[in-house]
């Protein structure tokens, strides 16, 4: 842990990420608490950011056309946007150990299967089933959340039944299945806890990729439906308004990229000290 | 070697297959109906029947989709329910337009991002290397539609130097010569300087990886005990070896970065096979959708072919490998 920190790549990832996660969990305290708030529309609509409106409310990052508030939704988007990329990252993990293990540690026509099922998966072109899926049913959040999860566990997989099926003919599992522990006990026991080490690099990277998607199908409308703000449908509303306000639209992209920087940057200090054997010299 | 590529084409096929049945069941048991759409709310439900009846989506899912493949065995993509043209002439006029793009920046790209990332691995652990390191870091983390968005931003709004929409102006049919080309070329700059910015980050990070493994290995410590230069042990050394998982890599990157092309072309309105899939998608066309996934899923499948074949023309000792 105290390594993981003395890489700078590590600790400007979880600075990054700590601060966005307590300006989301905090979000009353840090903005005026009302995302969707629209009073005078007209006299309070496209504020410059650093200025305040004719209320005398000050307006840090601007307000957009309808005079809402930009940071303020900056920061509950990050609720959405976090929320969303986190999920769906969780589903995708729970889904590719379980493929992966049980493919790397059943030999047979099961796993032959599951490989078979994994290598056709990854090679369906990620963004048209996305498009399909999320424009063929009702937009929702927690269908963009199934569809990243259901999109995302393959290569997660592959990882782990690499490791598992390198892991299976180590010394120690057959020890532990000489002493008589069932399968699945060894599996789960002895095998998995020493197979995580790169689905936490993954996961790392994952959450960036899954908070990106959810941004482009957002901006698509085909993601998070306003009025609840996610940083995608943020930029899409910023679109319309790119020439009178800029900052509607760059606000939330910066965020954005500034947290897809923080995971890589956490991924790659990961997997250099969690796997020595890849480090860089 | 041909048993293999015979394996990997055998392979590519059943993808393609896999592929185009999981489009047409997901599509049809979806919400959303396609006649409905293009009639409108004013037609009658007896109307609406007719239409269904014509088009011939009253039959079993599983008899449209054998109708379906024979036609397309026999070349015939069908019709546009939307629009009313042939599939066949909406995507040839569409596709050049999208290789056009994807090839161009996927070239470009990769040589930046080698140039890039060969530079960092000479110099690892320098000023340069970490400079570098956070230039590609923030390029890799660019959404495209957003730094698409920035570009029109800053160069169309702004300094009113280049279009943001279309692949021509509208007197690009009175234009010649010259001033055709440049037209051309003034579109094609937004949404391929967009593209490549993206890819950049992705390709040179992963050939800094790559170069930084090569380096670490006996045998180039045996070129440098040669007295071989230091340019001879990075160029003729390093980088060949470090070639084929980097063409590997290209022919992987084919499928995200024709999802790129997807959102880029949607935003600039380039007349491609991406805003086709999505404007197809959302009228419920299922012929052109089906068309389009088709050809994408072609397309992914021969690039990964592509980049087998690649590495194995570069490296020996992927040729006699077991597929």
């Amino acid at each position: 842990m105290t390594r993981l920190f003395r890489d700078r790549r590590a600790a400007f990832g979880a600075l990054v990420l700590l601060v966005v996660l307590l300006c989301a969990v905090f979000a009353p305290l840090v903005t005026n608490g009302q995302p969707a708030a629209q009073r005078d529309i007209v006299a309070t609509r496209f504020v410059p950011p650093l200025s305040s409106d004719m209320h005398g409310e000050f307006h840090a990052l601007g307000t957009d056309r309808f005079g809402r508030d930009v940071w303020t939704r900056l920061v509950y988007g990050a609720r959405v946007s976090m929320g969303v990329g986190v999920v769906a990252v969780l589903v995708s993990i729970v889904l590719g150990v379980v493929v992966g293990a049980v493919a790397g540690f059943w030999r047979g026509p099961i796993a032959l299967t599951l490989l078979g099922l994994t290598d056709f998966a990854l090679a369906i072109p990620r963004v048209v089933l996305l498009l399909l899926i999320a424009a063929l049913w009702q937009p929702s959040t927690a269908l963009v959340v199934v569809v990243l999860g259901l999109t995302g566990w393959m290569s997660i997989a592959r990882l782990v039944q690499g490791e598992v099926r390198a892991l299976a003919a180590r010394p120690f599992v057959e020890g532990a299945r000489a002493v008589g522990a069932p399968r699945l006990r060894v599996l789960a026991r002895h095998i998995l806890p020493n197979a995580l080490t790169p689905v936490i690099v993954a996961a790392a990277l994952g959450v960036g990729n899954a908070i990106t998607l959810e941004a482009g199908l957002s901006y698509f409308g085909l993601g998070v439906q306003p009025p609840t703000p996610s940083w995608g449908n943020m930029i899409a509303s910023g679109r319309d308004v790119l020439v009178n306000a800029p900052w509607v639209a760059a606000a939330p992209g910066v965020a954005l990229v500034l947290v897809v920087i923080a995971c890589t940057m956490l991924g790659d200090a990961l997997r250099d000290v969690l796997d020595p054997s890849h480090q860089l010299p | 070697m041909l048993a293999r590529l015979a394996h990997r084409l055998l392979a590519g096929c059943a993808v393609v297959l896999g592929v185009v049945t999981l489009t047409f069941f997901l599509l049809h048991v979806a919400p959303g109906d396609p006649v409905e759409l293009m009639l409108g709310q004013t037609a009658s439900a007896e109307q609406v029947a007719a239409q269904r009846r014509a088009l011939g989506l009253d039959r079993p899912l599983p008899a449209q989709f054998a109708g379906w493949l024979g036609r397309l065995a026999r070349g015939d993509w069908g019709t546009s329910i939307a629009k009313g043209q042939p599939v066949r002439t909406i995507l040839g006029d569409a596709w050049p337009a999208t290789v056009r793009l994807v090839a161009l920046s996927l070239i470009l790209s990769y040589l930046i991002g080698l140039f890039i990332g060969a530079t960092q691995a000479a110099r690892s652990r320098s000023r340069t290397d970490t400079i570098l390191s956070v230039t590609t870091v923030t390029l890799f983390a660019l959404p495209g539609f957003w730094l698409a968005l920035m570009l029109v931003l800053v160069f169309t709004y702004w300094a009113r130097w280049l279009p943001a929409f279309g692949a021509a102006g509208f007197d690009a049919d009175y234009l010649s010569g010259g001033a055709w080309l440049a037209d051309r070329l003034r579109h094609l700059a937004l949404p391929l300087a967009t593209l490549t910015l993206i890819g950049v980050g992705g390709a040179a990070r992963f050939v800094r990886g790559t170069m930084l493994d090569t380096l670490s290995q006996p045998f180039i410590t045996t070129a440098r005990a040669k007295g071989l230069t230091p340019r001879q042990v990075l160029g003729r050394h390093a980088l060949r070896n470090a070639l084929t998982p980097i063409v590997i890599l290209l022919g992987l990157s084919l499928p995200a970065l024709f999802s790129g092309a997807v959102f880029i072309e949607a935003v600039f309105a380039w007349p491609g096979v991406g805003r086709i899939l999505v404007e197809a998608v959302q009228a419920r066309d299922y012929p052109v959708v089906m068309a389009a996934t088709t050809v994408s899923a072609v397309l992914v499948v021969a690039g990964n072919l592509l980049a087998d074949v690649l590495a194995a023309w570069l490296d020996p000792r992927v040729r006699s490998a077991p597929a």
